[in-house]
């Protein structure tokens, strides 16, 4: 009797809410940022990417920095539910869904701003109907989508259970809704034979995951270190990647944790015990990033090629310095600095650890791929003058913040219809502590 | 195939019967192009004396004369395999170059590009800080190892069996990835809407004219492969006035400028001639000889400089 009592109590606290006032207000903004992105995407559409700043040697700007930074933050889906799951790690269950919703909108993102590049996005067709193997872009696309597809399935399966009981509590709040999980989930019965079989699914998809999460990071490296560039042309560039996109993996979790802790009062699902052991990974991770930027910068400024010393000296001294250490310090040190102390893995200060590092992780794509394209091998000669600078345009802003918004939107809106913390598995980790 | 062939040797003749004294001869107020426009034409009785392609003196009257258009260009098809036997190359004295970009304003010209954009530039380069400076004028380096057509994922940039790299903007996506890859920085992309006359905007795109330039769409130096197709020259060589720029086959071992012919080994290994960035491994097409014993010096080519950088 005390357990049903108990169930029901986890059941209502973790229910889906409908918004509150702060909820539509922060729907209502994210809206707001989409269309003015949408707008300024009709534009480049309608006069080309004139409208952006990119140009000859600048010619891929921070759509592809964002890009990037898309593709770093969907693999945390890997990390804590497939790494987690697969190395037995208890603690970490409540965190899952977060993660696999972060992934999944993140990719979607990924996919959608790498369009949004394209001179021709009308001929996006051509990479199936042409399409080139040997083109590190069309491995992009084959993994990216093999990778969404996992994910999707990552978040879709261990919710079936969820739905089961979002259709005995929800009946009647919302028929649309209702007719929802009753469409992708009404065949689900709970029967030991369901459970087995969904199980052993998500183990094979757990297995699976980590390769393509590995490759899909990987090869967005690639994109840049198949190139003779000072700067990409680095041996490094795939574990370097991949460390970084587990950190601001990792780091995105923290502060959704802490917002959706805050917003639903999670406290007693997402505890303290929570933001102490992320903690300790950030920490680890960011210790790991940063020993992957030293592997890659201070062998070069050990040796200072010709070819690479103006491009290293705008880094560390001249128009980029100031970014530069701003992302090593912000997006590493101090994050590293705060999360060394006991104190500094309580929710506050891990959530403002969080925001640092996925703030420095942006500005670190940033400067992975612009300050490369100022230094060709040959003089930047002959062509106007804009051609040897780059600051985004307003366009280009729009377009990005519009899809940061969109991702966001669309955590925000499955967070909205899905319980954000797995029901049915707290239910049973609380059975299996009680007995 | 063999078809086409036959019907472009019949256009040709037709072509070199009527052509030379096409200009002058047509009456004004018909357009001559205009399909049946031969049709219409009454025979005015003034008769025009042509020699025949056999060596002949004949007379036509002027009313049957029509100019011919330009050879029609081969299809996207034809023009990705490239001319069998040959093996294009091209060799840059920069001994010669004093920056008169004459160069750069007949290809800009010849291929409709818009302001600001260049396919050749001319850079001026210097080793170090106690070495001569030097103009160093830039094309596309036709690579035998093309790092932009290894990395294009649409296969829209191409490699040819003569050795021309070129690229089918019906094709590009616009994804710039071999802008990246391209360590001399070939390629210029179409940011916004070519600014051309209708007329030629309209025409279907052809990979050896590179005309026209579609917005969004990735372009370069062509080695003028339609020049090239018909034994001419490209639009560089024969504007330079300096003779900079000698082209040719390097199966037939000799290249021209227009005014002197070499054999092209004779003239790498008398004038020691390179090629760029060898270390990278790309293997252009395009030889430097080195500013030794030069034409010009280096200050000739400054004023001119100042006009498109600042």
């Amino acid at each position: 009797m005390e357990k049903l009592v108990l169930d029901e109590k986890i059941i209502k606290d973790l229910l889906p809410q409908k918004f509150g006032r702060a909820g539509k207000i922060w729907v209502a903004v994210l809206v707001a940022i989409c269309l003015v992105g949408a707008y300024a995407y009709y534009r480049q559409l309608r006069y080309g990417l004139i409208v952006t700043s990119m140009r000859d040697y600048v010619s891929w700007g921070i759509y592809i920095s964002n890009f990037v930074f898309f593709v770093a933050i969907s693999l945390v889906g890997s990390l804590i539910t497939a790494v987690f799951r697969l190395a037995g790690v208890k603690w970490g269950s409540p965190l899952t869904r977060i993660a696999e919703i972060i992934a999944v909108a993140a990719i979607i993102f990924a996919s959608l701003i790498i369009i949004v590049d394209m001179g021709s996005p009308e001929r996006f067709y051509n990479l199936f109907i042409h399409g080139r193997i040997q083109s590190p872009i069309i491995w992009d696309v084959i993994v990216i989508t093999t990778y969404f597809f996992i994910s999707l399935l990552l978040l879709y399966y261990p919710l079936l259970p969820d739905i089961q009981i979002l259709l005995r509590f929800k009946a009647g709040t919302n028929k649309k809704l209702y007719a929802f999980y009753n469409y992708i989930g009404s065949f689900w019965k709970n029967t030991p034979e369901q459970i087995k079989l969904s199980e052993k699914a998500i183990n094979i998809l757990c297995i699976a995951i980590i390769p393509v999460a590995f490759t899909i990071h990987t090869v967005t490296s690639w994109l840049f270190a198949t190139t003779y560039r000072p700067g990409w042309d680095s041996t490094n560039f795939g574990a370097y990647f991949i460390a970084g996109a587990f950190l601001v993996g990792a780091g995105a979790v923290v502060v959704a944790m802490y917002v959706f802790r805050k917003a639903y009062h999670l406290e007693n699902y997402i505890t303290e015990n929570h933001f102490e052991k992320m903690g300790r990974i950030l920490v680890l991770l960011a210790m790991l990033y940063l020993y992957f930027n030293i592997n890659e910068f201070l062998t070069p400024f050990f040796k200072m090629k010709e070819s690479e010393s103006e491009y290293l000296n705008g880094l560390f001294s001249g128009n980029f310095a100031p970014l530069f250490w701003f992302a090593i310090l912000t997006g590493m040190i101090i994050p590293t600095i705060i999360l060394l102390f006991k104190k500094g893995r309580k929710p506050l200060p891990v959530f403002i650890a969080g925001i640092m590092v996925v703030v420095g992780a942006w500005f670190k794509r940033y400067l992975i791929v612009t300050p490369t394209l100022l230094h060709p091998f040959l003089p930047m000669h002959d062509v106007p003058e804009s051609y040897h600078h780059y600051f985004p345009s307003w366009e280009e802003w729009a377009i990005t913040m519009g899809s940061l918004a969109g991702a966001l939107l669309i955590v925000t809106i499955l967070a909205r219809i899905f319980p954000i913390i797995p029901i049915q598995e707290t239910i049973t980790e609380q059975h299996e502590t009680t007995e | 195939m063999n078809q086409e062939n036959n019907s472009r040797r019949d256009f040709l003749l037709t072509g070199l019967l009527i052509a030379g004294a096409a200009t002058g001869c047509t009456t004004p107020q018909k357009d001559p192009f205009e399909s049946g426009a031969e049709e219409q034409a009454v025979a005015s009785g003034k008769k025009v004396k042509l020699l025949s392609v056999d060596g002949e003196i004949i007379e036509v009257d002027e009313a049957f004369l029509k100019p011919v258009p330009h050879l029609p260009p081969v299809t996207n098809t034809e023009a990705r395999i490239g001319i069998p036997g040959k093996k294009f190359v091209m060799v840059i004295d920069l001994s010669r170059c004093k920056n008169l970009k004459k160069c750069q304003s007949a290809c800009n010209h010849a291929h409709e590009l818009n302001p600001g954009e260049n396919w050749i530039k001319v850079e001026p380069m210097q080793e170090a800080a106690h070495t001569a400076p030097y103009w160093e004028p830039t094309t596309c380096m036709h690579c035998d190892e093309p790092p932009c057509v290894k990395v294009c994922p649409v296969d829209a940039t191409f490699k040819r069996q003569d050795g021309l790299v070129l690229i089918d903007s019906d094709r590009c996506i616009g994804c710039r990835f071999c802008m990246a890859a391209c360590p001399y920085s070939a390629r210029v992309f179409n940011w916004g809407e070519p600014q051309i006359p209708a007329a030629i905007a309209a025409q279907p795109y052809s990979c050896e004219t590179s005309i026209p330039q579609k917005k969004g769409t990735v372009s370069k130096c062509d080695f003028c492969a339609d020049m090239t197709r018909e034994g001419m020259l490209p639009h560089c060589v024969s504007a330079c006035p300096n003779g900079v720029f000698a082209f040719g086959d390097m199966n037939e071992d000799s290249v021209t400028n227009g005014a002197e012919t070499f054999r092209f080994s004779d003239l790498i290994r008398d004038k020691a001639g390179y090629r760029l960035m060898e270390d990278l491994g790309t293997k252009p097409s395009v030889y430097y000889l080195p500013p030794a014993a030069r034409n010009f010096p280096f200050e000739a080519g400054l004023e001119n400089d100042k006009l498109q950088n600042k």
